[in-house]
């Protein structure tokens, strides 16, 4: 994921200006320190006064009021991902402040200010890290020096500790709140110095998630927890198969229902508007719409039978990477190792289904709800109503999950459209059907993978061909082993459909590397190697001898690797099977270890080991649940789920035909992390991609099948 | 449309509603209590558990002309705040990835405890088996219910 440069925030509007103006009456006789949140180049913070308004040069504020508590504006959706705790955490410890004391604010949209209000891309943390620390230390500085001045000694002669300054010749000591007015009057520095790590207190430690006490106690701060007065419900039924539209339509029995306020039909939708859930959901059901063919109507057996014709075709294949001369490669080869892999398409399945409140006004347009992306949400909200985009607020709640498919904004889209048509403050909200069924999955691929080995068994040719449903370019062409083989060949193709797809937790990865890391297995063990040993001869033949341009660090690759063989006893077990898988993305790296044991017969997956390099760990609890609900999530997936077509209709539609992993079923999940220093990468996703993989690869040791399709229960069950 | 009389976290309620009307939608549309949630509307996945007569149900699919008299505990009536040994422990074990699964997650654990306070991992997972959690917060889910039963 790329930062966009900041645009130059010279001025606010109008509106920014009054809310400002709120935020430092709010702050008033404390300190208010405004800084840019992603922007690399940003200048030092500067203390912003009233005067200033109207002029400031940031994007974010940090503010420190009379009664020492501070607080930050963050301008990232919350999902579960925990920043709402990490980000205060990364401004407290070079704050040197309380932690009990710090708050940090859901901050609207605001493109004016913020350049980046997405979550998605395991970017978060990564970009923010260095505007925080800056934030923060800028914020001490300023608190310091007041002191000094106040006792009238020497800026050096003070330390810092728990919201107080302390000198400690003589003992003298201030809480930040008393100095935070005084603060605001000194002139901000032209830079100011970060601690060094190994004085962190609070970074890589593990405070509790912020939001606890509301989650626990039930408070309502989810989307579809939003009620105001006056407001009505509403359920939309879309087309039930991908390629058709709306033929005819009754709507006259629902209309009649009870609690119904209207159904009107925009687009494809039929929209049941109505006084509660209950009574929408009911009227609903007794919609009587006739659909007909609008485009291709596909059946998974279509797709499998697409996949081998593709595959062999290879009619519209793009290339994405040419190393050497791989048709010579594979003619002079000794062994020469193929192998296929196929991933279904799975939906995303958020535990809160898509929803959002919207309210057309003819003064404007208000948008509550969960999103990932709430900036892309307004733009297209104002192109579809032909409404400015000042005039559309957008405030975000917390999200009951994503996993990117609120990266999309289908759902605003369609609140928003349907209140401008009823003229009504509305709900909308999708049943679990709705949001099983709407499309928008990870997109179902195949891979082909090609291998040519010499006489000693090393990999001279390589070759993986993708073909993928929607899925764009479904290979990682840069990514190893690529660098590491003289003669490598990498392209995709895209068969168009009319099944919607989207990014999936770590999107093209989350498959890509089941298939490549089991491929590399097979290799390894073609070549009579060691599936770790031969993964480190490659790095080092990337390192010594690369081949075109080497897109990851190999160090960091190494070092996950045999970290993970070191904390698995890799090789030294008795009675364990062993499957290993690496990889990187979202600039980590992830190396797993995973134990199966025969159970009756069956391979029982008991344990995995990750260990992983995402930099700084910056809260040490949300980093091990990211890891290990990424790991389990990744599991989960892999052996049991998937969305099939029959004429175009899902026919997996709630979670009695979808299979989600379920508390009995979790392995053992032990976690390390890399403790270098480096600045954060990112965490959310990197986790889940290899799991797949060292899973498939335990499998194999364990009983000598070869898993090559997703879910893996499936394939188990057919050929055990 | 009927009256219905409910007993719900102590308190008595009248609701106009439907006699079909699922219980979760008369708690988050007609009594505004939302830490009840709604998932999947089948009883497939846990997130609108509720306590009837100290039973977990699945409140998605439990007809509000079937509660008659018995008594009705949500998330909010669990503790007056929040400080259930359930919940204190989801609280110090640091459950809650997105949140949306834990207050069905809570209520799931506190009827086990209340009946079997010292539940082996097996008799855990099997009371939790049909509380979904997408974030997949199962092992910290597992280590809380532990760690609630050596508090009670």
């Amino acid at each position: 994921m790329q930062v966009k440069k900041s645009n130059n925030m010279a001025t606010l509007n109008k509106t920014s200006r009054r809310d400002f103006l709120k935020i430092t009456s709010l702050t008033s006789g404390g300190l208010l320190l405004g800084f840019s949140w992603f922007d690399a180049d940003a200048k030092m913070p500067s203390v912003i006064t009233e005067g200033m308004v109207g002029n400031v040069e940031f994007n974010s504020y940090l503010s420190i009021g009379t009664d020492g508590i501070v607080t930050i504006f963050s301008p990232n959706p919350e999902l579960g991902q925990n920043i709402k705790t990490s980000f205060p955490m990364i401004v407290a410890e070079e704050l040197d402040a309380d932690w009990n004391n710090v708050k940090v604010e859901q901050a609207p949209l605001d493109t004016k200010r913020f350049d980046r209000q997405v979550t998605g891309g395991s970017g978060a943390i990564p970009h923010s890290w260095k505007r925080l620390r800056t934030a923060g230390a800028t914020a001490k500085y300023l608190l310091v020096a007041a002191a000094a001045k106040r006792w009238n000694v020497d800026a050096a002669e003070c330390t810092t500790s728990d919201s107080f300054v302390i000198h400690s010749k003589t003992g003298n000591k201030l809480g930040y709140g008393e100095l935070a007015e005084e603060a605001s009057k000194i002139e901000v520095p032209a830079d100011v110095p970060f601690k060094n790590r190994q004085d962190f207190k609070l970074i890589g430690s593990s405070p509790k998630n912020v939001e606890n006490k509301n989650i626990i106690t039930g408070k309502g701060v989810f989307g579809l927890d939003f009620y105001r007065e006056g407001m009505v419900f509403a359920m939309i039924q879309r087309p039930p198969a991908f390629g058709t539209k709306i033929k005819s339509s009754d709507l006259t029995v629902a209309k009649a229902m009870p609690g119904i306020i209207d159904v009107v039909t925009f687009k494809n939708n039929v929209a049941v508007v109505g006084k509660s859930t209950w009574e929408v959901m009911k009227a609903k059901k007794a919609l009587k719409v006739e659909y007909e063919k609008d485009g291709d109507i596909e059946s998974t057996s279509d797709h499998d039978q697409l996949f081998v014709s593709l595959l062999n075709s290879g009619e519209g294949a793009t290339v994405r990477r040419k190393d050497g001369d791989v048709e010579t490669a594979f003619k002079n080869a000794t062994k020469i190792i193929k192998s296929e892999f196929q991933s279904p398409f799975i939906a995303h399945n958020p535990m809160e289904p898509m929803n959002f409140f919207a309210d057309v006004r003819s003064d404007g347009v208000e948008l509550i709800g969960p999103t990932q992306t709430p900036a892309a949400a307004r733009t297209n909200t104002a192109k579809l109503l032909g409404i400015p985009e000042d005039k559309i607020s957008v405030t975000i709640t917390r999200l009951g999950g994503g996993f990117g498919r609120r990266l999309k904004f289908d759902y605003v889209l369609e609140a928003a459209e349907l209140s401008s048509i009823i003229k009504k403050p509305v709900k909308l909200m999708w049943s679990r059907e709705d949001d099983m069924t709407g499309g928008s999955y990870r997109p179902a691929v195949r891979y082909r993978f090609e291998a040519a080995l010499d006489a000693q068994g090393n990999l001279i040719g390589y070759k993986l061909r993708g073909v993928g449903i929607n899925a764009g370019n479904c290979t990682r062409e840069d990514n190893f082993p690529s660098a590491a083989v003289d003669n490598l060949l990498i392209d995709s193709i895209e068969h168009v459909s009319p099944i919607t797809t989207g990014a999936w937790r770590a999107p093209t990865t989350n498959f890509l590397a089941f298939a490549e890391q089991s491929f590399i297995d097979e290799v390894a063990m073609a070549g009579g190697k060691d599936p770790i040993q031969f993964r480190l001869e490659l790095l080092q033949k990337a390192r010594l001898n690369p081949v075109g341009a080497v897109k990851y660090n190999i160090d960091r690759m190494e070092t996950v690797i045999k970290t993970v063989a070191e904390k698995s006893g890799w090789g030294t077990k008795k009675g364990v099977s062993q499957g290993f898988s690496v990889y990187f993305s979202h600039a980590s790296y992830v190396a797993q270890v995973c134990e199966v044991v025969m159970n009756a017969g069956k391979p029982l997956v008991k344990k995995i080991h990750a260990v992983c390099d995402c930099g700084e760990v910056i809260n040490k609890s949300g980093a091990l649940q990211q890891v290990m609900g990424a790991i389990t999530d990744g599991y989960g997936h892999a052996m049991f789920s998937k969305i099939t077509f029959k004429d175009g209709v899902p026919e997996q539609n709630n979670f009695n035909k979808y299979r989600l992993i379920r508390i009995n079923e979790i392995p053992a999940i032990e976690v390390h992390f890399i403790d270098n220093g480096i600045d954060p990468t990112g965490l959310g996703e990197p986790a889940l991609p290899p799991t797949g993989g060292a899973v498939a690869n335990a499998i194999f040791k364990a009983t000598g099948i070869r898993l090559r399709k997703q879910p893996f229960v499936e394939e188990l069950s057919k050929r055990s | 449309m009927a009256t219905f009389t409910l007993h719900v976290n102590g308190k008595e309620y009248k609701s106009d509603v439907a006699a079909d009307t699922p219980l979760l939608w008369v708690l988050r549309d007609h009594l505004g209590l939302l830490g009840t949630k709604y998932g999947c509307g089948i009883s497939m996945c846990g997130a609108c558990t509720v306590h009837q007569d100290g039973n977990p149900v699945r409140s998605c699919s439990l007809p509000v002309s079937a509660i008659k008299t018995s008594k009705i505990t949500t998330i909010e009536g669990l503790s007056k705040d929040g400080d259930h040994p359930v919940q204190k422990a989801w609280d110090e074990v640091d459950v809650p990835q997105c949140g949306y699964c834990q207050a069905g997650q809570i209520m799931s654990a506190a009827a086990l405890l209340k009946k079997n306070p010292k539940p082996t991992v097996e008799q855990i997972d099997n009371a939790l088996y049909g509380n979904l959690c997408r974030c997949c917060s199962y092992h910290r889910i597992r280590e809380a219910v532990q760690y609630a039963s050596k508090k009670i």
